[in-house]
């Protein structure tokens, strides 16, 4: 593909090729491939149905494929559970965030694996001076400065919200982050802070899947487009040789 | 948590100091409310008796063996309600403990020395208690049966069970450690109330301390958030109402002791108490929010009303009345903290 020659001299981070999942007697893929390069945003498009967060959810491991592999660094990987695919760096950003509102940053980005340290040398409490560092560095590194590490993050807002379920992937050391619809329950100001994150992200090496209805966002940060039909790869574009009427095109067919 | 009342950011610039003070004080309402009921029973106290009521300490050793039954049960209760559950069973699973206790006390004194009849007495009690709280986590976690219902099912269980084994009637021990155990003194103070203070202590750092406090919370907030943490949500759930149990279970040994007698209905006017302490300790009944400390203080609050009330002759019955209306500001003032707070 021409799309892809010049990032030929590059391994691909992941590659999907022609996988398949049928659910019953619907075929939601019908052999897609795929490939994602290290520090670039692919922008995964598609009507309702097109098999859009199917194909995710067998890249983050919640399905397994029935059809075709799943290459991972150059290695061939199957992921039984999502937990499977987070060992690996590769971690989904739902839309529902899946943070603790009552929790602080630290204690979001560290919860199930809490650091502890040692009181009076004998009695093991939390490390809640380490979590509010590490917070504080993920979130400085996502460009996000917040000084109230001792807040919980329902006092946030939800792009601060966002850049904390981010900040979670990264201090983890995501390496392919797929984002469900980051931006959809956010206002304009705030879209364009997630914007400026996805772009941090990339400029860190990392690699990123990104789903979104809105053109807007996906011609704002993202290298390639992706557009699914049905279940099928209905064509990809580099964004700088397409334009939203195209893409439009694409995923509504004809 | 206090956490909750750090506002100052750059983050978020809408927070004015006026409503972080707002914040603050509504964070620490239950502790307010007990000095504010301090002072009104102090004036009271010196203009109609001309003697101190809270610097006797025949009051303030009377209001703490008051608050010790509620509060064991509402330890164990906030883990529950701040996971997001409720455990109605409390009361009779204290009732069957204290029953058990007095009954395994006195088999054992037929063949034991007094002490070691004692240790079997207590040990039972605490054991026989954790079968409830097991089949409640069961139901629960496993079941998905929603906690009102099956801890409201377990309380009809443990009240059967329990007065059936104590033939309809309260059971006496005789045991002089065990009598000392619930009404003797350590260094001036009823070992009642040191055992209680001990437990709150563990219990503050289990819940302030430990990842299995930090889950609890996470679990009240948001459970799928856990889930996909990797947290074992259900095991967690199942271990939270075996140490509400626990709790339950302790009260009603030290029950036991206390009085030298088992009796089926031992828990059964604390389990609203217990309840009530948690809510104006600070916990919210929807979970997430709660504190071990919060508790004591809404425990106290509810002692020093029933005791005082009695104290300045009102009729019992207005203790009450005096609850239920801090209960009800207390949950006023949580809500509107939530508002200002932005919580969701």
């Amino acid at each position: 593909m021409s799309v892809q020659s010049q990032l030929q001299s590059q391994e691909p981070i992941l590659d999907i090729r022609s996988v398949s999942k049928r659910f019953g007697g619907v075929e939601a893929l019908k052999g897609v491939s795929m490939a994602l390069y290290p520090g670039e945003v692919v922008a995964l498009a598609g009507d309702n149905g097109a098999g859009k967060s199917t194909l995710i959810k067998t890249i983050s491991g919640v399905y397994g494929a029935d059809g075709g592999e799943i290459r991972f660094a150059g290695e061939a990987v199957r992921f039984a559970t999502p937990e499977a695919a987070r060992a690996h760096g590769i971690e989904t950003i739902y839309q529902d965030l899946a943070l603790a509102d009552n929790l602080t940053i630290g204690a979001n980005i560290f919860l199930g694996r809490e650091p502890m340290r040692r009181l009076f040398g004998f009695l093991p409490v939390l490390d809640r001076p380490a979590m509010a560092k590490a917070a504080k560095e993920t979130m400085a590194r996502l460009d996000f400065h917040v000084n109230r590490l001792d807040a919980p993050v329902g006092r946030f807002s939800g792009g601060q919200r966002q850049a904390v379920a981010i900040g979670r992937a990264i201090y983890w050391n995501a390496r392919v982050l797929i984002m469900d619809e980051p931006t959809a329950a956010l206002g304009v100001p705030e879209q364009r802070k997630v914007v400026s994150l996805i772009q941090n992200l990339k400029a860190q090496g990392r690699a990123i899947i990104f789903i979104s209805h809105n053109l807007q966002d996906i011609f704002a940060v993202a290298d390639r487009i992706v557009v699914l039909r049905r279940g099928t790869l209905a064509g990809e574009r580099k964004i700088t040789d397409t334009n939203p009427d195209e893409i439009v095109k694409l995923m509504v067919g004809g | 948590m206090s956490a909750q009342t750090s506002m100052e950011s750059r983050a978020d610039p809408t927070q004015s100091r006026s409503r972080q003070l707002v914040l603050r004080i509504a964070a620490l309402r239950a502790w307010l409310f007990l000095a504010l009921l301090l002072i009104f029973f102090e004036i009271w106290s010196r203009i109609s008796y001309g003697q101190t009521f809270l610097f006797s300490s025949y009051n303030a050793q009377s209001i703490a063996i008051f608050a010790v039954a509620p509060l064991l049960l509402a330890l164990g209760s906030t883990f529950v309600i701040i996971s997001g559950g409720i455990d109605l069973s409390v009361g009779f699973i204290m009732g069957l403990a204290a029953v058990i206790a007095a009954h395994a006390t006195n088999l054992a004194g037929q063949s034991l020395p007094p002490f070691a009849a004692m240790l079997v007495g207590i040990v039972a009690g605490l054991v026989v208690a954790l079968g409830p709280g097991f089949v409640n986590g069961v139901l629960i976690s496993k079941l998905k049966v929603p906690p009102f219902i099956g801890t409201l099912g377990m309380f009809g269980v443990a009240r059967g069970v329990a007065f059936l084994l104590a033939g309809g009637t309260t059971v006496p021990v005789s045991n002089e450690w065990f009598a000392a155990l619930g009404n003797g003194r350590f260094l001036g103070f009823p070992v009642v109330v040191i055992i209680t203070i001990l437990f709150v202590l563990l219990m503050h750092y289990v819940l302030s301390q430990t990842r299995f406090g930090q889950h609890t919370y996470a679990i009240g907030a948001n459970e799928q958030a856990a889930i996909r943490a990797g947290i074992n949500v259900p095991r967690h759930i199942r271990k939270l109402y075996l140490l509400s149990a626990l709790c339950a279970g302790l009260g009603g040994v030290l029950y036991a002791a206390r009085f030298t007698a088992g009796a089926a209905q031992a828990g059964e006017p604390l389990l609203l108490d217990s309840i009530a302490a948690v809510v104006i300790g600070g916990a919210s009944l929807f979970g997430g929010s709660g504190t071990i400390l919060g508790t004591v203080a809404g425990a106290l609050v509810i002692a020093v009303i029933q005791y005082g009330l009695v104290f300045i002759n009102v009729e019992p019955f207005w203790q009450f009345v005096a609850v239920g209306v801090v209960i009800i500001i207390s949950v006023l003032v949580d809500q509107t903290q939530r508002k200002l707070g932005g919580d969701r």
